[in-house]
């Protein structure tokens, strides 16, 4: 790294940037060369640092040593408006769109400054369109917007503050893969027109299709940087977390014949009568992980908290090992066997100012052994808490620590610690691997595959294709609050499965989605992505 | 553990310090002396009566404090102890004046009834809160207003007041209901429902934290998401919590009804709900905090006579109340974000990922 020569034509060179910062992560030594007009990808595990860095270079937090250079002149950022003015751009994760404004509207907000908000804007707009590709109409309601044309609103921000380099923070992790196909297009465009993109991602498959360059981070300091033609994602991964990775899944099936989550007729309406979940039927058995695709926002999380008593169902059955659970509240549940791990751990799993041992108790404020009759029995927890850390690898100090101080792998592994003790029939889990580091991931995996093995039935919802395909003995397509397609993962690619979830899939007469590879080599290519994919 | 002792004696300390100064400044700036003002302060404890009256107060103040804490604990701020009380004081007095019933049986009645009158009273905010979604704010304020007409109604002569001398008051309750005082001659009587407050206390912090409703409580109030999913029922939660808040609220005037006037009178206090919510931030909703916030402010309160009697305005004593509840909130707010990023440090030194930060910063838990 440090061997890369300073010339004009680098868009943007950090060098020795080190922050202290009294967090869970900070950079320490940190090298970073990006040249003009490439895409330039950091990868890193969740918590290596990578956040950090970008706030750095986006001016939101100032480096305790080392320096920033943009096109060879050196930089002391203030605040993300000094980044902007260097050219610097940044679209975030998450969205900060205003729903109820125009693309237009939100695209001029806060920089009515530069064009006005009038004719010039509106010309200015017009003209970073055409010329990037990034086509969506400046009249629209954002609230109107699907999320890939979302973030090329976002983009379009960006740009219209006079933005040369961009940061894309984990662009890919809310689109389907066609989409991501089309962003990967425009950002190519957008290249040979001259712009520089640092592209942050987890996803090597992903990062090894777009990127020119990729530096990787560990850690809070920078292990290497690579050109990604020459070197395998299994190496990518392996800098990632500096050691072996452990081997794709195994296709056993463990399924028994025993039902235990029966959804019949699962309907759920708004209070204005907009319809999410539309006549829904499952049933997961003992063994089983039934896997649940969709783009977000199409009644998964819905579903979820519908099956967890979270939200009432307007009609429909859930039955649980034969009890009828439509009528009780989402204790009862939960006390009939059913364990969740939430989407959103930090808003639905866990209390983040309360101690581990404390964590441990909720949900099970009713039972062994962490209560007895109407009291809460500490030494319990803090007894059953110590083993989840130990089991688990939950990475902590002690269990006295609160569960905000944790990383998010180990707050993940903490939550599915307590989520698979006390037997549970069912386990439900959202998107359990999301935001977790690499690590954390395949020792979340080897989780649910080991209690599935014991005869756990699990619903497994993930916007993460690989991993729905990997863990799954089955998996239902989702679309619009509907069941519209069945998918055998032993044959679906995560192509076959984004088509689906975008209703674009062929099934046959039976609902179940057609895989059509014509040619062999076809076949072989997405095997070889699924296979990646897992690694990563 | 000694961390979190230092932390949390750290804040009210640092607040403490902070609006002495403050107070320092304004009896400077109108002409006094501050270092007199703070001996008259400190010497009128031994005054009189006085000790006694803190002693007094304090166990009001803290039973209205833990009544505001317990809202708290679900950030469900009910102003409405101020009504709760009144109304709990006012019927308990008027049905134990009917009452006669064994001497401790009599007491417990008179007892319940308060905090069931208190209770019915947060039960009209904690129904509109659930099925309406009514801010608790705005409904126990109107309950407020509303409990204090309805006590001037209550109490006039054509209902259940009658005149004693030049005051109205409702029947005196009979000798089987008065609990009995602490009788120090010269220096007064300490109320023997102070021993309720103190029971009070212990209870809350028994419950709080060992029981199964209080850690639905504290977890509905740090996160009414994870509360939810963790099979916390919120709108039960929300009934039950301002309910048990309006009955503790309840339980205020009782000491001084059982204890000294024996009856409800035009002159009850008012007033204390509105203290029991600064007390309740004071103490940061801990029982013992509770405890010495309740006794701060029963302090500064008999010291505004003491300071009216040498001269110096007794407003001062209010400004030094209302400083030390702004300068623990904040200072509550600094220390907790030094500790989170102690923490966080110490968690990430402990997994390796800032270790060339550790390497200087080795200061010992």
């Amino acid at each position: 790294m440090s061997d890369t020569a300073r010339t004009s034509a680098q868009a943007v060179e950090l060098t020795g940037i080190t922050k202290r910062f009294p967090g869970v992560v900070a950079n320490s030594d940190v090298h970073l060369s990006v040249r003009s007009g490439e895409v330039h990808a950091l990868c890193g595990e969740n918590g290596a640092g990578k956040s950090t860095l970008m706030k750095i270079l986006y001016g939101m937090q100032t480096p305790d040593e080392g320096t920033i250079r943009v096109h060879g002149e050196q930089i002391h950022f203030k605040s993300p408006a000094d980044a902007i003015k260097a050219g610097i751009g940044m679209v975030h994760q998450h969205f900060m769109l205003a729903d109820n404004l125009t693309v237009l509207e939100n695209v001029v907000l806060g920089a009515e400054a530069l064009h006005g908000i009038g004719r010039r804007a509106r010309a200015k707009v017009r003209e970073l369109a055409d010329s990037t590709g990034l086509d969506v109409d400046p009249d629209t309601l954002v609230e109107r917007l699907g999320v890939a044309d979302r973030q090329r609103v976002e983009i379009l921000k960006v740009l219209y503050r006079g933005a040369r380099i961009v940061i894309l923070d984990e662009p890919t992790a809310v689109l389907v893969p066609q989409e991501v196909d089309e962003l990967f297009g425009t950002l190519r465009s957008m290249r040979a027109d001259g712009y520089t993109f640092l592209f942050i991602s987890h996803k090597l498959d992903e990062v090894r299709t777009i990127a020119d360059t990729v530096t990787v981070i560990r850690r809070g300091t920078t292990v290497g940087t690579v050109d990604p033609s020459r070197v395998t994602s299994r190496q990518l991964a392996e800098m990632m977390v500096g050691s072996e990775l452990p081997s794709p899944q195994t296709r056993t099936s463990t399924v028994q014949d025993r039902e235990i989550l029966r959804v019949r007729d699962l309907t759920l309406r708004t209070a204005d009568d907009r319809v999410l979940l539309d006549s829904l039927e499952l049933s997961v058995r003992a063994g089983e992980i039934l896997g649940i695709a969709g783009v977000e926002g199409n009644g998964q999380t819905e579903l979820v908290e519908t099956i967890m008593g979270m939200r009432k169902a307007s009609s429909g059955v859930v039955n649980l090992d034969g009890a009828d659970l439509s009528r009780v509240g989402t204790k009862k549940r939960r006390e009939a066997g059913i364990g969740y791990i939430p989407e959103d751990r930090t808003r639905h799993g866990l209390l983040l100012q309360q101690p581990l041992w404390a964590n441990r108790i909720l949900g099970y404020q009713t039972r062994r052994p962490t209560a007895r009759g109407m009291m809460i029995d500490v030494d319990g927890a803090r007894r059953d808490t110590r083993r989840i850390v130990d089991e688990f690898d939950v990475r902590t100090p002690g269990i006295e620590v609160a569960a905000g101080s944790l990383s998010g792998g180990n707050q993940q592994k903490l939550v599915i610690g307590r989520e698979l003790s006390g037997d549970p029939l069912l386990l439900i889990a959202s998107h359990p691997t999301r935001g977790v580091d690499v690590g954390a991931q395949a020792a979340i995996w080897d989780q649910i595959r080991a209690a599935r093995a014991r005869g756990l039935a699990v619903l497994l919802v993930s916007a993460d294709l690989d991993e729905l395909i990997g863990l799954s003995d089955s998996i239902k397509v989702m679309l619009r609050g509907r069941f519209v397609a069945d998918a055998d993962p032993a044959t679906v690619t995560p192509e076959d499965l984004g088509s689906a979830m975008t209703g674009a899939g062929a099934t046959d007469d039976e609902g179940h989605l057609v895989v059509d590879h014509t040619a062999d080599d076809t076949a072989d290519q997405a095997d070889g992505r699924t296979d990646e994919g897992v690694e990563s | 553990m000694t961390a979190k002792l230092r932390s949390s004696l750290l804040a009210p300390a640092l607040a403490i310090g902070f609006s002495a100064l403050l107070c320092a400044i304004a009896l400077l700036v109108s002409g006094s002396n501050p270092a007199s003002a703070l001996g008259v302060m400190i010497g009128q404890v031994g005054e009189g009566q006085v000790a006694v009256d803190i002693v007094n107060s304090t166990a009001i103040y803290m039973l209205a404090a833990l009544a505001a804490a317990i809202g708290f604990q679900m950030n469900l701020l009910n102003i409405g102890v101020e009504g709760q009380y009144r109304i709990g004081a006012l019927v308990a007095a008027i049905v134990g004046s009917w009452l006669v019933l064994p001497p401790v049986l009599h007491w417990l009645v008179i007892l319940l009834v308060a905090m069931l009158a208190g209770a019915l009273w947060a039960l009209i905010p904690a129904v509109l809160k659930v099925t309406r979604g009514v801010h608790e704010v705005l409904s126990t304020i109107m309950m407020n207003g509303i409990a204090f007409g309805l006590a001037a109604f209550l109490i006039s002569q054509d209902r259940f007041g009658e005149l004693v001398g030049n005051n109205i008051s409702t029947e005196p309750i009979p000798e089987s209901g008065q609990v009995p005082n602490v009788d120090l001659g010269d220096r007064g009587q300490i109320f023997g429902l102070v021993l309720l407050a103190v029971v009070a206390a212990a209870v809350y912090g028994l419950v709080l934290h060992r029981t199964r409703f209080g850690f639905e409580l504290r977890a509905s109030g740090e996160s009414p998401t994870a509360a939810a999913a963790g099979g916390v029922n919120a709108k039960k939660m929300i009934m039950i919590a301002l309910l048990t808040s309006g009955a503790v609220a309840g339980l205020v005037g009782m000491p001084e009804i059982l204890g000294r006037d024996h009856a409800y009178t035009l002159n009850f206090p008012a007033n204390y709900g509105f203290a029991g919510l600064g007390i309740a931030l004071l103490g940061r909703n801990h029982p013992v905090g509770i405890a010495f916030g309740a006794l701060l402010w029963a302090f500064l309160d008999k010291s505004k006579v003491a300071l009216d009697n040498v001269g110096v305005p007794r407003e001062i004593a209010t400004i030094m109340q209302g400083a030390i509840v702004l300068s623990v909130v904040v200072a509550y707010e600094i220390v907790k974000r030094m500790d989170r990023a102690a923490e966080q440090q110490r968690v990430g030194r402990a997994m390796g990922t800032v270790e060339p930060v550790a390497a200087d910063s080795g200061s010992a838990k």
